[in-house]
């Protein structure tokens, strides 16, 4: 089965003031259709970076994409101008973010923004798509979806808000759906019960989704590959059993031991030592360890 | 059903008296004022010499001022050119304002930032001496008084919509939007601007009456609206001069002015809620 979607020795840096940051310093993985990858890793290393900046939705300047490949669906994303990449965005590839509160403009029916993927990316007239949107609503859990349409941001919760997005990111059913922390910002029975709406739709749909998180618990329950990242790099990749039973590297050991246990609540989490490392300094030789000593060597 | 946001906006307007009050009476004002001259018996310009300085009779409702003209006549003249003035000399200074604002604030980076120092430099001019220029320049004229006054009014509207933007830009639904594949034109015109709509509302509510205020000014140094015709800042001027001797010259034409505002600030109060979709929707 050929990939759906290809990273290939992937760089992308930001020029700042202050020197050159290597937020995505060659990073390779690939995404099969159905599947869900997990993209897991602390703050700051460079997860979010590594998918929106392929999608060109970060500024350039101070980005810069320096080398590698993001083939998806046969064409890469690299090489595409501003108005390729923008006919992508929304239709092959969606996006719901982390924070539902804020992600739906408040001056605007949920129905109106519902509707926007359709009437951009598949010239639908506005009844048409409005009715596809009620649907989609629908599809997502919400009851009285007809009301629903009508009814504006505020009117919902955070939960009923990240369904909102959902709905609007599935309605040109894409091929390559990208969740960006989706239940971070949510409290933890809305979070298992999203989790769960992502994966009966992907049942359905065959749609591929590149989760990133930095929760494991997110991970275990729903991935069926991980890929760690520390420090803009990839340090492991392999399937959930590999990862969470298997971990070859001493990070993503470190990381599964400092994620609290429903069966160990008495005992005291470990920390991971030290900082993620300063991506505008050049790192030699491993940069978790490196991050690690610096941290002790201040400690003593 | 797309344009949501103006037809609920109008019905939660409605449920607003005091706006609704606003609305009537401005409307009634532009009709009275546009078609006055229709039935008025005595021009405002109409010189009656025996008459100067008469209280308020049957025959001059108003009264009559110094060269003894009717001064409702003048009044209901005077309105038509500060209405016309105040509204269109906003309006320009809110079209020109929002576009460079959000458009600014939009682009970021270097370009805002030459953008602004622009705005800058016209708000070091005086804008005196860019309005006596311009009059210079082209004569003087009407349509000038607007450019002119529009001009020196959207440097304040343009930096207030750009805060706006500037603080929208990294919204999360703005993000999102551009994740959708949204064209840029777009996201100002559909997300953006009617997100900055609330602070413009009530700051165009501000210019009218500054506008009206400046009109006066200029036509107080000879470079606005000239004798015979008349502009509520100038009857107002006229009016103060002789207040002891003929108080009505200084009232009526106040008080319509002052009435205008009233109206216009509720109006404009009014609107800012109904545009807030959070405000109360039974």
């Amino acid at each position: 089965m050929s990939a759906l979607l290809k990273i290939e020795n992937y760089k992308a840096y930001f020029y700042t003031r202050r020197g050159i940051v290597k937020a995505v310093n060659g990073i390779s993985y690939e995404v099969h259709p159905g599947q869900t990858v997990a993209v897991v890793g602390e703050s700051g290393s460079g997860k979010s970076v590594s998918q929106l900046s392929y999608l060109g939705l970060l500024p350039s300047p101070p980005l810069r994409i320096l080398g590698g490949q993001v083939v998806f669906d046969g064409s890469d994303l690299l090489k595409m101008r501003e108005d390729e990449l923008r006919k992508i965005r929304g239709d092959k590839i969606s996006m719901i973010f982390q924070e539902p509160m804020t992600s739906l403009n408040p001056y605007l029916k949920i129905g109106s923004q519902l509707i926007e993927p359709l009437v951009i990316h598949r010239k639908q007239r506005k009844k048409a798509a409005w009715s596809a949107a009620t649907q989609a609503l629908e599809r997502v859990g919400i009851s009285r979806p007809a009301q629903a349409m009508e009814a504006y941001p505020h009117e919902f919760s955070g939960g009923m808000r990240q369904r909102v997005m959902i709905a609007m990111a599935l309605t040109t059913e894409p091929k390559l759906l990208i969740a960006d922390e989706p239940t971070t910002a949510l409290d933890v029975t809305v979070q298992a019960q999203i989790l769960e709406l992502l994966k009966s739709i992907q049942k359905e749909t065959k749609m591929a989704m590149i989760l990133i998180t930095h929760d494991l618990g997110v991970v275990a329950g729903s991935a069926d590959e991980v890929v760690v990242m520390y420090a803009g790099r990839v340090f492991e990749r392999g399937s959930v059993d590999d990862i969470f039973y298997r971990s070859q590297h001493p990070y993503t050991q470190a990381l599964l031991r400092s994620t609290p246990r429903i069966d160990q609540l008495e005992k005291e989490l470990p920390v991971i030592q030290g900082n993620p490392p300063d991506l505008s300094q050049d790192l030699v030789g491993c940069p978790f360890t490196t991050g690690v000593l610096t941290r002790k060597r201040f400690a003593n | 059903m797309s344009n949501g946001l103006w037809t609920d906006a109008l019905t939660r307007l409605k449920k607003n008296k005091l706006a609704l009050l606003g609305a009537a009476f401005l409307l009634l004002e532009v009709a009275v004022f546009f078609l006055a001259p229709l039935f008025s018996q005595t021009g405002y310009e109409v010189q009656d010499l025996e008459m100067t300085f008469s209280a308020p009779t049957q025959l001059h409702w108003f009264g009559t001022d110094s060269l003894g003209r009717d001064l409702l006549s003048r009044v209901l003249f005077g309105g038509r050119v500060s209405l016309t003035v105040g509204l269109l000399a906003s309006l320009v200074s809110a079209l020109v304002g929002v576009v460079y604002g959000s458009l600014s604030g939009f682009l970021g980076g270097k370009t805002d930032n030459v953008m602004m120092r622009i705005v800058d430099v016209l708000y070091a001019l005086p804008f005196i001496f860019l309005v006596i220029i311009l009059m210079v320049y082209f004569g003087r004229n009407f349509v000038l008084l607007f450019v002119a006054l529009g001009l020196t009014q959207w440097l304040t509207m343009a930096r207030i919509v750009r805060g706006q933007v500037l603080s929208l830009r990294h919204k999360e639904f703005i993000e999102a939007a551009h994740s959708l594949g949204i064209r840029k034109r777009k996201i100002i015109l559909k997300h953006l601007i009617p997100n900055t709509l609330g602070p413009v509302i009530v700051y165009l509510t501000l210019t009218v009456p500054s506008v009206i205020l400046e009109e006066a000014f200029l036509s107080y140094l000879g470079l606005g609206i000239q004798a015979p015709l008349a502009s509520w800042g100038t009857l107002i001027k006229e009016g103060v001069d002789v207040m002891d001797l003929a108080p009505w010259t200084l009232f009526f034409p106040a008080f319509f002015l002052s009435a205008t505002l009233f109206s216009l600030n509720f109006l404009g109060d009014g609107l800012r809620d109904a545009l807030d979709p959070k405000g109360a929707r039974d």
